[in-house]
């Protein structure tokens, strides 16, 4: 069900929405924190924000007041909140718009979320491109420093709160959070083996929480409404899937953009009635839901879920584009809810193309240090580049379903599924367009598109 | 030549120190304030930046090599990202490339023979929703035309 809100976003629009002013005007500004620093014990703001069901909206879903409970207080070393803003998922641009936009938010959440988890101290990740973002963010602490919101004693409370921003490097991989941990310590931005998971050994080797930018600016307004509340927003509260959050739209759209809306919404509204149609009014070939790692749906694909005790069966037989967009029903259509903004192609894409461009970042990106995820992205973009090319061959299609194959499982951190799940999604969706490459049938010069229709920047 | 910060670049790193528990956390940050003077992180840059940090050279090498955004040679004077990922793809980046590469007469990864621009595809710059987009020095340009395309790069060759 579309239901547009502004609870992050109300500052969105509005003039010099980003500064405390509007802010404190607009949003309640810190009367949250405050309330909750100056009469909430840490373990009860734990148990209310597990009330709010926030999934993560980094990518993987995890409810956040779960991991905020499993950090336990360490005789000698301090605990410390660590917010991922790298937002490098192709596909994702919504982290961003928080940054530049309401960049308060996430110093209030910072603050609840430290005072919750025993931090004293925030470390916003921000990837260096968005210099933007990283100055809002700046901005915005130095204003909530001077009014005495951060510093020794936060409206009176004898609990000192700093928050930092750190810059990274240009490396996706450093969105996954234990590469992200070691970036953050000046290292190569190498994941990490787990365990020990960051709670227990996390930045610094002390106890840590990583947390997406935008499940921290949610927080603010959770614990504002009450969290209970705050989940039942969503359509799918009772999957446990709370709350409202910000979903992004691009591609082949006639708007793309990034909105506010109740967990819930689904790709139908979020393409036809938020993005405005397809370009060219084009028919809808195929999504990528939540970021490029998540698997591709074909546009013309039904629901299937014939067992009642399914979450899904109510929408068995129906279109995906009309399933909720959340956690646990995307994932019980075969593909993940990601980052929640979905790549949108238009009839006449070649899905092989697209493919080959997806091959060619993950290989780009891949840090090194497992052989399935080295060498096997190397495969993937050389095999799908041969097929594209019209030099590939039948054995090498199913080559490309081996290597995927090989890498699942078998690598230190979850960039080796986020490139294998795309390639199978591919294979096993467009297998005929593959095929038709290698019969010579279809050719990179004259199918191998990627854009559509006039729309497009022509130049050249 | 041994190399130095400018006095008011060294107070900030001075700044960025208290920021963390140990020396070598700044490091990412200070290599960027570095470069930013310097334009690239040459070997005089990687040994000062393992004395003032207290970390050993082969560290400092390991950390530039690993961050595409850590020049390794001299560069030139702007530096033109073009986002190539999927999303942008689909909006045109394909041609957008192929405009800047035939207007400055140069290949993505050259610089151009006056030393002015430095041309490179980007990974996916969280500007999706607003393609296709480049990145000049430290500015986003979205949404972007042939036309506005043409203004940027004649005035960065000015
Ligand atoms: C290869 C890879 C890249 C990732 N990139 C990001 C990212 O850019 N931003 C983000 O918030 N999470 C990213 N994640 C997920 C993080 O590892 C982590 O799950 C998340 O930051 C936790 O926050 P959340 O629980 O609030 O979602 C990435 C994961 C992987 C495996
Ligand atoms: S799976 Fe890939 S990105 Fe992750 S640690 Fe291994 S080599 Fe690095
Ligand atoms: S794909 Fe170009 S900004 Fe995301």
């Amino acid at each position: 069900m579309l239901k547009r809100t502004d609870y992050l976003t109300k500052t969105y629009g509005k003039p010099e929405g980003w500064t405390l002013g509007v802010y404190e005007r607009e949003c309640h500004g810190y009367q949250t924190a405050r309330r909750v620093l100056s009469t909430m014990k840490k373990d009860d703001v734990v148990n209310e924000a597990k009330k709010a069901n926030i999934r993560g909206r980094g990518g993987a879903g995890f409810p956040m007041g779960v991991k905020w409970s499993f950090m336990r207080p360490h005789p000698t070393k301090p605990a410390y909140l660590v917010i991922n803003a790298d937002e490098g998922e192709p596909g994702t641009h919504k982290d961003r718009t928080i940054m530049e936009l309401n960049p308060h938010s996430v110093i209030e959440g910072c603050m609840i979320g430290c005072y919750g988890i025993g931090a004293h101290v925030a470390y916003i990740y921000v990837r260096d491109e968005l210099h933007l973002s990283k100055a809002r963010l700046w901005a915005a602490i130095a204003e909530a420093k001077a009014k005495g919101y951060l510093g020794a004693r936060p409206f009176g409370v004898d609990y000192p709160l700093d928050v930092v921003v750190h810059t990274g490097g240009g490396a996706y991989i450093c969105g996954e959070e234990t590469s992200l941990l070691n970036s953050l310590e000046g290292r190569r931005g190498e994941p990490r083996l787990k365990p020990p998971f960051p709670a227990q050994a996390g930045a610094f080797g002390c106890p840590t929480t990583v947390n997406n930018l935008e499940t921290i600016a949610a927080v603010p307004s959770a614990f504002h409404m009450g969290c209970e509340a705050f989940s039942k927003l969503s359509a799918i509260h009772h999957l446990n899937d709370g709350g409202v959050r910000l979903f992004g739209v691009n591609g082949h759209v006639k708007n793309p953009g990034v909105w506010e809306c109740a967990v819930g919404l689904t790709l139908r509204e979020l393409i036809y009635d938020l993005g405005g149609g397809v370009l060219g009014d084009k028919p809808l070939f195929a999504i990528i839901p939540g970021g490029s790692s998540t698997p591709v749906l074909r546009a013309d694909e039904l629901v299937h879920a014939p067992d009642e005790k399914s979450p899904l069966h109510p929408w068995h037989g129906q279109s995906v584009l009309d399933v909720p967009l959340g956690v646990d029903t995307f994932r019980g259509i075969g593909t993940m809810l990601g980052t929640c903004c979905a790549t949108v192609l238009a009839e006449g894409t070649c899905p092989v193309a697209a493919m080959h461009n997806l091959m060619q970042f993950y290989r780009h990106e891949s840090c090194g240090q497992c052989t399935p995820c080295r060498e096997g992205s190397g495969w993937l973009l050389r095999i799908t580049e041969k097929i594209l090319d019209g030099r590939g061959t039948m054995e090498e299609l199913d080559q490309l379903h081996d290597i995927a194959n090989n890498i699942m499982g078998n690598t230190i951190c979850a960039f080796g599924e986020g490139t294998a799940m795309p390639a199978l999604g591919f294979l096993k969706k467009f297998r005929r367009e593959f095929e038709a490459y290698v019969r010579g049938e279809k050719k990179k010069s004259t199918d191998g598109r990627l854009t559509v229709d006039h729309h497009d920047f022509v130049g050249g | 030549m041994t190399f130095a910060l400018t006095p008011e670049r060294d107070q900030e790193l001075e700044q960025i120190l208290k920021r963390y528990p140990n020396r070598m956390a700044a490091l990412i940050p200070v290599l960027h304030l570095a470069q930013d003077q310097n334009g690239w992180i040459s070997e005089e840059v990687v040994e000062w930046a393992s004395r003032r940090l207290d970390v050993p050279p082969a560290h400092v090498r390991g950390v530039v090599t690993f961050y595409t955004l850590f020049n390794q040679k001299p560069v030139g004077k702007h530096q033109v990202w073009v986002c190539r990922t999927l999303p942008c793809a689909l909006r045109g980046a394909g041609q957008l490339l192929a405009h800047c590469e035939k207007k400055l007469g140069i290949h993505a990864g050259e610089t151009t023979a006056d030393g002015k621009i430095t041309l490179r595809t980007a990974e996916c710059l969280a500007s999706c929703g607003t393609a296709p987009m480049m990145q000049v020095d430290k500015t986003y340009h979205e949404n972007l035309t042939p036309e506005a395309v043409d203004a940027l790069l004649d005035e960065l060759r000015r």
